[in-house]
């Protein structure tokens, strides 16, 4: 390690921070100060004006938006994300209960689909121009072109109501043999897998190909070079900081795959919370949870930055 | 020699890719006809209850079958083509022409300009774009105009960024230099020395762009979250047609593949006017 | 004897976009003996490297041997399989690519791949690899033969990984070397060094080789006979001195011609015009403005220069030395931080803003890359009328005829009006954008490398217009290029820079004879001369000089780390000032008199 990638590591970890208090920002304004009462909306057309007033001192919005604005930043740089609005309940507890689910969901998913796409995205470079690699790139533009709920659905209709091999629901609780965790969570991860791995796998691809045309990939070529040698000793290397990039890329598409997937199979984790609290109109429910997601796709792109850094010759050799 | 233009000339592949040249872009312009004048053709009034069962499976009366509520799935799906095509016209529109012009701006003014639209703009990107929707739904609701906005307003910073780099990449020819030392006003030389070569990248853009506006739409619109009864777009359909899904009713299958087949159509049409590269590199 | 290499009949197919495959290699057939070099000369397009490549067996991604035969010793290439091709590649026949910098693996130190090919054929073991590599650089004259296989590619020079990369050919020892344009993208004064080294080794082990060059000085200097391409089909083979001597082809002679420009006769005559340009004490530079008004990237230092009435001024320096930034000071692109640029005696702003659009009409630019100056979206009366319709208001009929007129002066056909870029040759849209600079009537014409990406025969044509349109218009030019012969052909005065400082300034005349500066002596030695014994012959092979360029610096002199005439204490305190030297030369070193 020296002193330039030091230094440009310090400088990644600042702009992440610092985007994640403007997302936090943009996320505070959008639900607090775009037009819409929220005291108005919680209580129907029919709340008297004086109940209405009551609800909005309660909570805090006849304060100045400036400082509503700061004592929330500072709740929530304390992990104190407020009550709903729904049940009285607070926010972190609800989340606490529910994010372990998410996560379980998210690591088998990236567990599966990364080694998956990664294959598939390292073949169809290594064999461009072939049937094969035309077929990976036919199926995946397919792959990223419909809506995860159609491959849920299809999912659904395949194992769960034709075959029968699964559950078309999750239901978290018995997960005491193997085949109880394969049974939980196979519909899910398909989906998920199934949407992410194309994105990885196109975009891995790209990289590799890119990689591959280079002149130092022929020189090896012409100094007799054999294909193995020259994916894993010449190209694979060049190729991390990219592919970095596009894991971290396509991981964030598990995020946006989380809420559909959680909704569809009616599975317990956070994306469904949020997806319940926005349907109720449950601001700080919805806010924690943004910023739960933006904070985790912020760590994911910074780590792929973070990545091509220390893989960058240049960089560690000066 | 250029990879991605490449494309066999013999064979069942080429016959197929030949095949696929001329169907996907009749498909685009199919759906097309149809958010416009497909009231027209509709068999039925998509609100109305027919004489029928729930979730009728296909038949020579009901194409496509019928929902949950006994109404005729074609008319519903007919209908449904105005919301999902329609609005995601508006809100790509908006959001590529706002990013090109922006775009266009930050690269001929350059300086703080520049600097600060980007920054700004690129801020914005690290919002997934799912969270993005489901939080401004939250706060405004989910009335049409909104989801047109909503849509426009995600989609903004990744177009500005693809239009910019477009425009900066034009901007530093020597063409530009040549006008520059000519003395021509900045907004002659946005006009037409860039714009005019940046025409390929934006078309190509505004075909990825609408396919994922559509994309997202019909998610929010599944999860109750988009488009709002009794008005219906695809996402929507499919959403009221849960139900029908443990008996594998076409009333859940077809809204899904009328979307998957506008998308998909687009995708391919833009791969064989732009070449396959035309998509890398977007995001 | 039979020959080492025998090509028969060679074609080599390439499937373009969306038609069919086009043949860009037509029936080609020579065949070179053991240990000559055979030198594969022609322009950009001819087919050269697909030849070279085609030897080992290799086509590019799209293209395919299509037919004929290709021998080697006892192998028929054509007839290999992939295990085969692999033996046959990086061992009994390797390759030299034209960018060193793009043809090592930035992610592996220089050693491992320097032997790579050596242990992949399982000829020797590691130590004993690097032990015969390190002999290679230590004979290609590389700096710290020891240690340098330990760097990483971008720690080196683009002159020494050119050799890294000879040392990496041999390595195995093979029957023959492809070189492939090795000294295109090296400066003058490196390729002569990398040059020697190369004819050298070639000397040494009796190599037998193929070179491929667009540069017939270059190949005259290596090669035992030429074969001569044009549209991948041979238009003549003949040993090297037959070549220069008798060339017997019509496209040959052209070559011959375009490679030793003659030297146009200027149209002034007498010595004392008014200068119509003066820049004085100028800098100028790029990147952030700092404190005391100075940009972060200084680039130029404090340039002197007077252009008379009339005249051409040449400039001239190796890459990145700041000559396309001196030609945008001067046309306003980039505002100069410090110094003035006066034109007819009128001192301009600094920045276009601040000009009028009378002083932006008397000076225009003419860039390099006719491709990218030439918006490809306008047609071709559009970009010349543009200037016309802007300075001069001109509209309709009027406009159009004045058009005809700028078409007409630069040779082209009135049928290109209503044309975009795209459809016309090099040649045709170097013309069009002296069109459209001549569309504004300038006083003075700032040329920046404008022959530079343009095959040598289409190059002396335009160097013609600019002869004739110097004589019929009395323009004012300034000529920036690389390339000493194209400046020497139609300049009256050279001015040399270096490392973004003027070195020296001279008349035209007194190139040949004359006392220079250290780097521009070196410079002028380093250009190769059209006959076999140049190499051996030029003083410039003889000088020991190493490193690269400095940034620039304000401590001393700027070519003190290169110059074999430096002496510390002196030359590494102060800048040295301009001088009068005997003969017309005004040159910036201590040293002079010393020579
Ligand atoms: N826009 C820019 N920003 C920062 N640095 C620049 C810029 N343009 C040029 N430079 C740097 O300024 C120096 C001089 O560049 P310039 O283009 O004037 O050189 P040149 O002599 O014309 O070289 P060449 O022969 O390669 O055209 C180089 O080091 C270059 O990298
Ligand atoms: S001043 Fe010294 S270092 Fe500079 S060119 Fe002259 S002799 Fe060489
Ligand atoms: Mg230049």
């Amino acid at each position: 390690m020296n002193a330039t990638i030091g230094r440009l590591l310090l400088t990644r970890l600042v702009a992440a921070i610092l985007t994640l208090w403007f997302v936090a920002t943009v996320v505070f304004v959008i639900t607090n100060l775009l037009p819409g009462d929220v005291a108005q909306e919680l209580l129907g057309q029919s709340a008297t004006p004086e109940a209405v007033a009551g609800l909005r001192k309660a909570l805090g919005l006849d304060l100045p938006p400036w400082q509503r604005y700061l004592e929330w930043l500072w709740n929530m740089v304390r992990g104190d994300a407020g009550r709903s609005l729904v049940n009285g309940s607070p926010v972190a507890a609800l989340i606490g209960s529910r994010l372990g689910n998410s996560l379980i969901l998210a690591g088998i998913t990236a567990l599966v689909a990364v080694p998956v796409a990664l294959a598939l995205g390292i073949t169809a470079a290594v064999y461009r121009g072939s049937i094969y690699d035309r077929i990976v790139g036919a199926g995946t533009v397919l792959a990223v072109s419909v809506p995860e709920f159609l491959v849920a659905s299809a999912a659904v209709l395949v194992f769960a109501v034709q075959l029968r091999w699964v559950p078309a629901l999750s239901q978290l609780g018995r997960l005491e043999t193997v085949l109880d965790v394969v049974r939980t969570f196979a519909l899910p991860v398909l989906t998920l897998t199934f949407v992410i791995v194309a994105q990885m796998a196109r975009m891995t691809r790209a990289a590799l190909v890119d990689v591959l045309s280079s002149s130092y990939i022929e020189m090896a070529r012409l100094k007799g070079a054999g294909q193995a040698r020259i994916v894993v000793w010449h190209a694979l290397p060049n190729a991390i900081g990219p592919i970095a990039n596009a894991i971290a890329f396509s991981l964030s598409f598990l995020l946006g795959g989380v809420i559909i997937v959680e909704t569809i199979f009616n599975y317990p984790g956070i994306a469904k919370l949020m997806v319940d609290g926005v349907s109720t109109r449950d601001l700080p429910l919805v806010q924690a949870c943004a910023m739960l997601f933006c904070g985790a796709y912020l760590l994911l792109v910074t780590m792929a930055d973070v990545a091509a850094i220390l893989a960058n010759p240049r960089l560690r050799h000066r | 020699m250029n990879s991605a233009t490449f494309s066999v000339h013999r064979g069942p592949m080429a016959i197929l890719a030949r095949l696929s040249r001329m169907i996907m872009p009749a498909i685009v312009l199919f759906w097309l006809a149809m958010a416009f004048f497909g009231h027209w053709v509709a068999p039925y009034d998509p609100a109305g209850i027919q004489d029928a069962d729930l979730f009728e499976g296909m038949s020579r009366k009901f194409w496509l079958g019928t929902d949950y509520f006994g109404r005729d799935m074609l008319s519903r799906i007919i209908a449904g083509a105005r919301y999902t095509v329609g609005i995601s016209l508006m809100a790509t529109s908006l959001a590529v022409t706002a990013g090109v012009l922006l775009g266009l701006a930050a690269s001929a003014i350059g300086g703080f300009f520049d600097t600060a639209i980007s920054r700004f703009l690129d801020a914005l990107i690290s919002i997934p774009s799912k969270m993005f929707g489901l939080v401004l739904v939250a706060a405004l609701g989910a009335s049409i105009p909104v989801l047109v906005l909503t849509l426009a307003v995600i989609y903004l910073p990744g177009c500005y960024r693809i239009n910019r780099s477009v425009a900066v990449n034009v901007a530093a020819l020597d063409f530009v230099a040549v006008a520059r030392a000519r003395g021509e006003s900045t907004f002659y030389i946005m006009i037409r020395e860039i714009l005019p070569n940046m025409v390929g990248p934006v078309l190509a853009d505004f075909g990825l762009r609408f396919i994922y506006v559509v994309l997202l739409l019909s998610s929010l619109s599944f999860l109750g979250l988009g488009v709002q009864p009794p008005e219906a777009d695809w996402g929507s359909l499919v959403r009221e047609n849960m139900p029908g899904l443990p008996y594998g009713a076409p009333a859940v299958i077809m809204p899904a593949i009328a979307i998957a087949s506008l998308t998909i159509a687009v995708n391919l049409t833009i791969d064989s006017a732009f070449g396959r590269h035309a998509r890398e590199g977007i995001r | 004897m039979e020959p080492l290499i025998d090509i028969r009949d060679l074609r080599i197919r390439a499937r373009t976009a969306e038609g069919p495959e086009i043949e860009i290699v037509k029936g080609v057939s020579f065949s070179v003996r053991r240990g000559e070099v055979m030198g594969l000369i022609g322009e950009s397009g001819s087919g050269k490297t697909t030849i070279a490549l085609a030897t080992m067996g290799y086509a590019r991604y799209g293209c395919r041997i299509a037919g004929g035969t290709i021998r080697i010793g006892e192998t028929e290439v054509t007839r290999l399989d992939g295990k085969g091709l692999q033996q046959l590649r990086g061992r009994k026949v390797a390759y030299i690519a034209q960018s060193a910098a793009a043809s090592f693996n930035p992610s592996r130190p220089i050693m491992a791949q320097v032997i790579e090919s050596a242990l992949i054929h399982g000829l020797m073991d590691e130590p004993a690899a690097r032990e015969k590599a390190i002999g290679l650089f230590r004979a290609m004259a590389i700096p710290h033969p020891e240690t340098i296989g330990n760097r990483y590619p971008h720690q080196v020079s683009g002159g020494q990984l050119q050799r890294l990369m000879a040392a990496m050919a041999l390595i195995t020892d093979p029957d023959v070397v492809i070189f492939d344009e090795p000294t295109t993208a090296l400066d003058v004064t490196t390729q002569i060094e990398v040059l020697k080294a190369f004819k050298e080794a070639i000397r040494d082990r009796n190599t037998t080789g193929i070179y491929v060059t667009h540069d017939l000085a270059v190949i005259a200097q290596i090669a035992d006979s030429i074969t001569v391409l044009r549209h991948g089909e041979v238009q003549e083979i003949a040993t090297t001195p037959a070549l220069l001597a008798s060339p017997a082809h019509e496209y040959s002679r052209k070559l011959l011609a375009a490679a030793e420009p003659a030297l146009r006769a200027s149209p002034v005559t007498g010595e004392t015009s008014a200068p119509l340009l003066r820049v004085s004490g100028m800098s100028a530079g790029y990147g952030l403005i700092g404190k005391d008004g100075m940009p972060a990237v200084l680039v130029l230092r404090d340039i002197e220069l007077t252009i008379g009435r009339g005249h051409a001024l040449g400039v001239i320096g190796e890459s990145g030395c700041g000559k396309s930034t001196l030609a945008r000071v001067i046309a306003g692109l980039t505002p100069a931080s410090r110094g003035t640029v006066t034109l007819d005696g009128v001192d301009l702003a600094p920045g276009i803003a601040g000009r009028s659009r009378e002083q932006l009409r008397e000076i225009q630019l003419v860039f390099q890359m006719a491709d990218t100056a030439l918006n490809p979206k306008v047609p071709i009366d559009e970009i010349i009328g543009r200037p016309l319709t802007f300075f001069f208001g001109m509209k309709g009929a009027e406009r159009e005829r004045r058009v005809r007129e700028l078409l007409d002066l630069t040779h082209l056909p009135a049928s290109v009006r209503d044309r975009l870029p795209g459809d016309l040759s090099g040649g045709q849209k170097q013309r069009v954008n002296f069109a459209r600079a001549l569309a504004a009537q300038p006083k003075l014409l700032l040329c920046d490398e404008v022959t530079s990406a343009l095959d040598t025969v289409v190059a002396a044509a335009i160097l013609d217009l600019m002869v004739e349109l110097r004589r019929e218009l009395g323009l004012t030019t300034m000529f920036i290029s690389h390339d000493l012969k194209t400046i020497r052909a139609i300049c009256d005065d050279i001015m040399v820079l270096y490392s973004g400082r003027v070195v020296e300034t001279m008349p035209a005349a007194a190139l040949e004879t004359g006392h220079h500066h250290p780097y521009a002596g070196l410079l002028l030695g380093s250009v190769p001369a059209l006959r076999t014994d140049w190499l051996e012959t030029t003083p410039a092979a003889s000088l020991q000089v190493q490193g690269v360029p400095p940034a620039l610096s304000s401590g001393g002199c700027a070519f003190f780390p290169r110059c074999p005439r430096a002496e510390p204490g002196l030359c590494d305190t102060a800048v040295p000032p301009l001088r009068p030297v005997p003969g017309g030369i005004e040159a910036a070193c201590f040293r002079l008199d010393a020579a």
